[in-house]
């Protein structure tokens, strides 16, 4: 079959629809953070700067976008070894029980995100409060971090398996310790995947709504300040330049991810599989 | 020796923190709320299980969430499958590689942004009625139709790419053989390239299937009705019944073990 002219016009109109289809909500939501009138009702009459200095001034904001900061640094951190060890005990050794862990890793975003958020909470409050421990930025981090070991861990082990072990192995064999083959050659290798990694589960972290209402308590993110402020119409204005920003800090990252992995599959594999996470 | 090193945390952590935290909430499932005390009573039976199957509202709203979620996936199939076939097939190297950014960015955005953008879209004084007014077409306003549409927007990038990967998977030369055995574009989309696409399209119904399901936010920001996350939600929030918070949600866990099940047996897992 050769793809006739006609039907390659319909599919290049469907892809345009599409794209729009995608974009025009997201165009929509960032025209209204210049909105000159407070209400939301549209057209909007002309564009302003005024709601973006009320945002960076208001208490509410600042906190959450610092506690946001602090989540998503410490998630990734934790992610980050935790992805890491998993992914080369399972890519360079052989052992009883290897396909569970890839299982285990990607469990907490296959479940429901509330079953996630549910089950943690229940844990935090019966085992962590007798030791004085509230829910507040301590279990947010440990929430994220547990649904974004799976990026770090899916980045990781895609490059393990593209570079050869033979490097490794002939580090090994010219005198090097396990210490020093990891840090001059396995480290070096995986440098760009865990950055791309890292990247990830920051903008994972950064924007996940349903674990956290669970785990974080009073404290507020940003994307749980925005929940809560969703049904105050004083803070409308404010919550449309939020909802930029939160767009602009996950996107960024993961523009950043995509060139830094190059190739698609690696990156779009745990896209997809982080799905849970959305949720 | 160096092994169990490497394990020993990532394990410790997913073991303890997760898997312990998930069979103690499987557990809770089976206690009660002591409805006089608001105390949570551990001797052990069906009760929450069988409230749940006898109740005619939260059947229905089984159904309901079991039938939006089914109605997302066949509409996010259907728009899937032009712009996926367009970038595997008919796109040049360049145009589909910042086809697959496009689609991914939005994928990666935030969820709880876009689901606000559509609140404000939907609204009585929104975009989508001042667009089709002029039309003399009313908008959906906020209800079951905005649950489907909303949750079709939000999926529709994770079924793009599985599919696209997919397409990608199947040689010009079938497309090509195909036309020389005298297939039109119908015939061969319907006996060469439908049946070669469908573990992918399995596979991102995986996604948009289960998302729905346990979701409790878009249908809170653009619906009055209920899904089952709604009324999990509510049980462990407001009304403090854990374990009937948690046998509830054992119900989408349920459906989705029974559909990956299907889903592996028509190959779905080789396209992920």
């Amino acid at each position: 079959m050769t793809i006739s002219p006609l039907v390659k016009l319909g599919l290049r109109i469907a892809t345009g629809v599409t794209l729009a289809f995608i974009y025009i909500p997201l165009a929509i939501i960032i025209l209204y953070a210049f909105n000159t009138r407070r209400t939301l009702t549209w057209p909007i009459p002309g564009l302003t700067f005024k709601w973006f200095e009320r945002a960076l001034d208001n208490p509410g904001v600042r906190d959450a976008l610092w506690m946001s900061l602090k989540a998503g640094l410490g998630a990734t951190a934790v992610a980050l070894l935790l992805g890491t060890l998993a992914s080369i005990a399972v890519s360079r050794y052989r052992f009883f029980g290897r396909e569970t862990v890839s299982f285990l890793v990607v469990l907490p975003i296959a479940l429901p995100g509330i079953v996630t958020g549910m089950a943690l909470n229940a844990t935090f409050r019966t085992v962590l409060e007798p030791f004085g421990i509230g829910l507040g930025l301590f279990t947010i981090i440990v929430g994220h971090a547990t649904f974004c070991i799976v990026v770090v861990y899916n980045n990781v082990i895609a490059r393990l398996r593209r570079t050869s072990r033979s490097l490794e192995e002939a580090s090994m064999d010219l005198g090097a310790d396990t210490w020093q083959t990891f840090r001059y050659v396995t480290f070096p290798a995986l440098r760009s995947a865990l950055f791309a990694g890292a990247l990830l589960a920051f903008a994972l972290s950064f924007d996940e709504v349903i674990v956290t209402t669970f785990t974080a308590g009073a404290d507020q993110t940003l994307p749980i300040w925005i929940l809560a402020n969703l049904s105050r119409p004083n803070q409308l204005p404010i919550v449309n330049v939020v909802a930029v920003l939160v767009i602009l800090l996950s996107a960024i990252p993961v523009y950043f991810a995509q060139r830094l992995s190059r190739d698609t599959s690696g990156i779009a594999a745990p896209a997809t599989a982080a799905a849970g996470a959305r949720q | 020796m160096q092994l169990s090193l490497l394990l020993a945390a990532p394990l410790g952590w997913l073991v303890l923190a997760y898997i312990g935290s998930l069979v103690v909430l499987f557990i809770a499932a089976f206690w009660r709320l002591d409805t006089f005390t608001a105390e949570i009573v551990h001797d052990y039976g069906f009760q929450n299980f069988r409230t749940l199957w006898e109740s005619d509202v939260y059947r229905a709203i089984t159904q309901r969430t079991v039938g939006i979620a089914a109605a997302v996936t066949v509409t996010d199939a259907l728009l899937a499958f032009p712009i996926a076939f367009y970038m595997a097939k008919v796109a040049g190297p360049r145009a589909r590689g910042l086809l697959v950014v496009a689609i991914l960015m939005p994928l990666w955005s935030s969820y709880l942004v876009k689901v606000y953008a559509w609140r404000i879209i939907l609204q009585e004084d929104g975009a989508l009625n001042w667009s089709l007014g002029p039309l003399g077409l009313p908008g959906p306003g906020f209800g079951n139709v905005a649950t489907w549409l909303v949750f079709s927007y939000l999926w529709l990038p994770f079924m793009i790419l599985p599919l696209y990967a997919g397409l990608e998977r199947i040689p010009n030369s079938m497309l090509e053989a195909s036309g020389d055995l005298g297939g039109r574009t119908w015939m061969t989309f319907r006996r060469v390239i439908f049946p070669l696409a469908l573990p992918a399209l399995v596979a991102g119904s995986i996604f948009t299937f289960s998302l729905t399901l346990g979701d409790y936010i878009t249908p809170q920001l653009v619906s009055s009705t209920q899904f089952i996350g709604n009324v999990v939600y509510a049980n462990v929030g407001v009304a403090n019944n854990l374990p009937f918070a948690a046998a509830f949600a054992t119900v989408p866990v349920a459906i989705m073990i029974v559909y990956l099940l299907l889903a592996r047996r028509a190959g779905a897992f080789e396209s992920l």
